[in-house]
């Protein structure tokens, strides 16, 4: 019957190529994940004009002697340890399995975006016909972790940040869908692949200028998704104590930790391959390899540490803000551009 | 290859019938609409397995991405999650609702026994086209456009709808 | 290991659908009786497409399309009627919902 192994597959990497890449790209992803804290406690600190992490180094082990002018380094692996070294708490009117099963929830949804997204022309976990959708599948698959997470910790902070998060999430998806909806109009494809080769290698015809306002409600709409500032009710910590992850501490905390900065590093890179080009390198279209991976990395360090920034700079919004800048701007915004592309396309194109 | 497919039958079909399973017999509605996720999900699978990717997509934004959050959200905003509240008067209809759903299924197997064929339909397209989101596409703004535009005006009525029965409060008092 | 044909489908569709009609049957959880609705349109589309696949045509995922979006509408109507209901009767056991026996 149905030959599944030729059906969504369409480059030519072995099966053990692609399991290859996949150990390659999650460990990449999950050891930057710690240094993208660290990035961001740095950022934070020269935005508010403090200093920031600077006292771990490497001093215990006499070999890395050379690094002792980079103190601070070490205080991502110092956070790991002391995360692994705690106590777990479960809360005793919690619901066991579900407080157990919501975090990795997070983590699945986080982790397994990242499969869809080229890295270099040709090197793809898996290359799916509908790769778009396939992500937004995924990420509205995210806000589970969080839902459960509030109702299993049997607590009133955490079951409020459960329903905002779920209401939240569900709200921005539409205007998500709406702007991937041009994306995809665009370059007249649902692959990830054939999206970031309709992109070209000029910069000028890179969706983000071609597809402005599509960016801008793109961007947007995927801050709110990832939960962070200042979009972060979920777990707004002064109204909420912690939100969803009130309940929530030692490993398992460290899983929705491990899950927020995943997902704003896998957001980046959605980003950057959809509106920024992808691993496309500026006016050299068949640049070596290498060089695609260069380009495709610091394209998602640039909107990394727009997260940080805009984190940093700009206050959380109150609930009635949250809901009307979703519904009523947002939303008409992405319509209102796919109208103006859908046009766009049928002007020049025909 | 049909080694393959026949495994991956299995495995998703066995994961239909717990979740579906799960989802009628378990106490806790909480239980039951993760049950149900767990169902759609390998539903999804399945659609694979039929060559419609987009419907298989579409199965898992449109029913675990958004319908079953639905679900969840009106399970926890009324505090539903013990239902042992909720006594279980009638042994009697239980008993039926057995009765009933395996009378059904028995008759649905007895047809699917007796083996009838299907007419074959010549078509130029082949399986995996008829999934392609391309391909729909095409079709609801072509030949199925009636449809589409009353399921537009369908959706719409849908929005006011929930708006209209959510904001407005049907107390006794008022 | 046998080849998966048309009714391999058509009969995990009609357990399914069974088992959707069971849970609207003897659940009394308003809730839950909307799950069991859901079943019993996922057990129509899985054969839609299942027939689809089978025939050659189109129609079947197509019509599987619009079930998938009245779905969506349903739940949402639905489940605002289950809010109002427990406003009213701060219940929704579906056997204590029964005024208008009275």
């Amino acid at each position: 019957m149905t030959d599944l192994l030729q059906l969504p597959l369409l480059l030519s990497l072995t099966l053990g190529e692609r399991l290859a890449l996949m150990g390659v790209v999650l460990f990449v992803l999950l050891t930057s994940v710690a240094y993208t804290v660290y990035a961001e406690r740095k950022i934070a600190a020269a935005i508010q004009n403090r200093i920031g992490p600077n006292r771990v180094g490497f001093d215990l082990i006499p070999q890395l002697g050379f690094l002792k002018g980079l103190a601070g380094l070490g205080q991502p692996i110092a956070d790991v340890l002391k995360l692994l070294f705690k106590e777990d708490v479960v809360p005793s009117a919690s619901n066991g399995f579900y407080h157990l099963l919501a975090p990795m929830i997070s983590l699945f949804a986080a982790l397994t975006t990242i499969a869809v997204v080229p890295v270099a022309a040709g090197l793809v976990i898996a290359d799916v016909d509908i790769g778009v959708l396939y992500i937004l599948a995924i990420t509205s698959l995210g806000v589970y972790g969080l839902t459960l997470a509030g109702w299993a910790s049997n607590s009133k902070y955490s079951l409020l940040g459960g329903l905002r998060s779920s209401a939240q999430m569900i709200s921005y998806e539409i205007a998500m869908g709406l702007s991937v909806v041009s994306v995809v109009v665009i370059a007249d494809s649902l692959s990830m692949t054939k999206i970031v080769e309709s992109q070209t290698a000029n910069p000028l015809y890179w969706n983000c200028f071609r597809n402005f306002l599509g960016f801008i409600c793109f961007v947007v709409a995927s801050f709110a998704e990832c939960n962070r500032a200042p979009f972060d009710l979920p777990e707004a910590e002064q109204e909420l104590v912690g939100g969803y992850n009130t309940e929530y501490g030692s490993m398992k905390f460290a899983l929705f930790f491990l899950a927020e900065y995943a997902n704003m590093i896998v957001a980046s890179t959605v980003i950057a391959t959809l509106f920024l080009g992808g691993y496309q390198v500026p006016f050299w279209s068949d640049a070596p390899w290498w060089l695609q991976v260069g380009a495709f990395v610091t394209k998602t360090l640039f909107m990394m540490f727009v997260f940080i920034w805009v984190r940093w700079t700009i206050p959380r919004f109150k609930y009635n803000q949250l809901m009307d800048l979703g519904w009523r701007k947002l939303l008409p915004l992405a319509l209102f551009n796919l109208l103006l592309i859908a046009m766009g396309v049928l002007i020049f194109e025909a | 290859m049909e080694t393959v497919s026949f495994i991956l039958f299995s495995f998703l079909g066995a994961l239909v019938m717990v979740g579906s399973i799960g989802t009628v017999w378990s106490r806790n509605p909480v239980t039951s609409a993760l049950f149900l996720v767990l169902n759609f999900f390998a539903l999804g699978g399945i659609y694979l397995l039929l060559e419609a990717q987009f419907i298989a997509v579409v199965q898992v934004i449109v029913y675990a991405g958004a319908i079953m959050v639905l679900f969840l959200f009106t399970i926890m905003l009324l505090n539903l999650d013990d239902e042992q509240a909720l006594k279980e008067k009638f042994d009697l209809q239980k008993g039926f609702g057995i009765l009933l759903g395996g009378v059904l299924l028995v008759e649905v197997l007895y047809i699917l026994g007796l083996k009838i064929n299907l007419p074959q339909k010549s078509t130029t397209l082949t399986p995996v086209e008829i999934g392609e989101a391309k391909n729909i596409g095409r079709e609801l703004i072509t030949n199925f456009l009636f449809p589409f535009e009353i399921v537009s005006i369908l959706l719409l009525l849908a929005v006011v709808g929930a708006i209209v029965l959510a904001k407005k409060n049907f107390s006794p008092n008022t | 290991m046998p080849e998966i044909g048309l009714n391999h489908f058509l009969v995990l569709s009609a357990i399914l659908f069974s088992l959707g009609l069971f849970g609207i049957m003897t659940r009394r959880n308003a809730v839950v009786v909307l799950m069991g609705v859901e079943l019993i349109l996922n057990a129509a589309n899985l054969n839609l497409v299942a027939f689809s696949k089978f025939n050659g045509t189109m129609s079947g995922v197509m019509f599987s399309m619009f079930g998938i979006i009245l779905a969506a509408a349903e739940a949402a109507v639905a489940l605002a009627i289950v809010l109002n209901i427990y406003a009213r009767f701060k219940t929704v056991d579906i056997g204590e919902i029964d005024t208008m026996r009275e």
